[in-house]
């Protein structure tokens, strides 16, 4: 493969986000350049207004983030006894009745996972606006991380709906979800598209072209 | 695969020249690491196999009964669809829709889309807005969650199995069987053999 020092971009090429077709620049205005010839998506040399879009995205998550932890996702009753749940509450009953495999399982896609995804895209977009030059390709990984790892969260939100509907005998046990199951949902998908709307490729515009490296061939 | 064409990172957008490159073998990129391309043995047959399987099984896994719960000698069975139902009717109409969405509509949609795209190729046709029909495939890709709704199972089964008798039916097994193909068939898929159909 010969060596490339160039990015699509400083060529006045645009890549389509979806099918990777390069297609020239016609520079009709700054913000649209029309639809790609092969798939028909709209494209954009950089993800529009990324930076802003993110952060109005995480910062409506980590809003979200804190009722979904403080009010009940399930309502249990059982021959007359009431109790409800929140994530952590269900957690600790795990740890409790000796699960503890199942107790991590919710930990972390239900209570870490978010947030580990809304500090890794808090610190990307920091650093993307700070034009910083620290280890791009470490970052480029953290963001192919929030990537991967967001859809496991909804773990307990399919827990919930099989609960419910399994457990719906009248007296006997009923088991209700609650208004923090939506609120959890809100931040699983918020951060999922605050994850879409996020573009790696800004950590590498600071770059100066001649630190592309050299491709073996 | 044709020999030799130009592509830039999705990642960190720097240009390549991917040259002809064999099944088996990968691209990436040499500055971020992300996987450019990876060509895939029968890439088009197996992924529409597999998506036949798929469809057949996911058609299965909403039509028969899923769980049984038996407590107290009362049995209750429940469909895929039953909890969403439920949501439904106790006032959370938006998160009825994201489970819906996320467990059946989404790989229904991904499944008829790979059949709709690759059927007709395999007999060097192109069906009626293949790309644009491909593009919203690809789209709909991380929103659908059967392996994640598997775990949530796993957990609330667990959860359960102290307070009554779980009793796993048909539908269970297909959509068990169902995780796996749907996997395999992503994971045979290579678009840009799709794409490639485009010039000629």
């Amino acid at each position: 493969m010969s060596p490339s020092a160039l990015t699509a971009k400083t060529v006045s090429l645009v890549s389509c986000t979806v099918c990777h077709l390069l297609i020239r620049k016609h520079t009709r205005t700054a913000d649209s350049l029309g639809q790609c010839p092969r798939c028909g998506a709209t494209l954009h040399s950089r993800k529009r207004n990324s930076i802003v879009r993110t952060w109005a995205l995480i910062l409506a998550a980590f809003m979200f983030y804190i009722p979904a932890n403080l009010i009940p996702i399930t309502k249990i009753t059982s021959l007359g006894v009431v109790q409800t749940d929140t994530i952590m509450s269900g957690v600790i009953y795990f740890i409790a009745t000796g699960m503890w495999p199942l107790a991590l399982i919710i930990f972390v896609a239900s209570i870490f996972v978010p947030l580990l995804k809304l500090f890794i895209l808090t610190f990307l977009v920091i650093s993307v606006q700070r034009r910083s030059n620290w280890r791009p390709k470490d970052r480029t990984r953290l963001y192919r991380l929030t990537e991967a790892i967001g859809r496991w969260s909804m773990v307990d939100i399919f827990a919930v709906t099989i609960l419910v509907a399994l457990v719906h005998m009248g007296a006997i046990a009923n088991i209700e979800a609650q208004k923090g199951v939506l609120f959890f949902a809100a931040v699983v998908v918020i951060t999922m598209f605050a994850a879409m709307s996020f573009d790696p490729r800004l950590i590498w515009d600071t770059k100066e072209p001649e630190d592309a490296c050299e491709y073996p061939a | 695969m044709k020999d030799g064409f130009f592509m830039a990172c999705h990642d960190c957008d720097l240009l390549h020249r991917i040259p002809a490159i064999s099944e088996g073998m990968t691209a990436s990129c040499c500055r971020c690491g992300a996987l450019l391309v990876k060509p895939k043995r029968d890439s088009l047959e197996r992924t529409l196999a597999l998506a036949i399987t798929g469809l057949i099984l996911l058609v299965m896994a909403n039509s028969f009964p899923f769980l049984g719960f038996k407590i107290q000698g009362q049995v209750r069975h429940t469909l895929l669809l039953t909890g969403i139902q439920q949501f439904y009717t106790s006032g959370m109409p938006w998160l009825a829709v994201l489970v819906l969405f996320t467990t059946v509509i989404a790989p229904l949609t991904q499944l008829l889309a790979l059949i709709y795209v690759l059927l007709p190729l395999e007999f060097n046709r192109r069906s009626p807005g293949m790309f644009h029909i491909f593009r919203w495939m690809q789209r709909i890709q991380p929103w659908s969650m059967m392996e994640v709704f598997m775990v949530g199972l796993l957990v609330s089964m667990v959860k359960l199995a102290k307070m009554a008798q779980i009793l796993p039916d048909v539908a269970l097994f297909c959509f068990m069987a169902l995780i796996f193909v749907l996997a395999a068939c992503l994971a045979a898929l290579d678009p840009h053999q799709v794409w490639e159909h485009w010039e000629n």
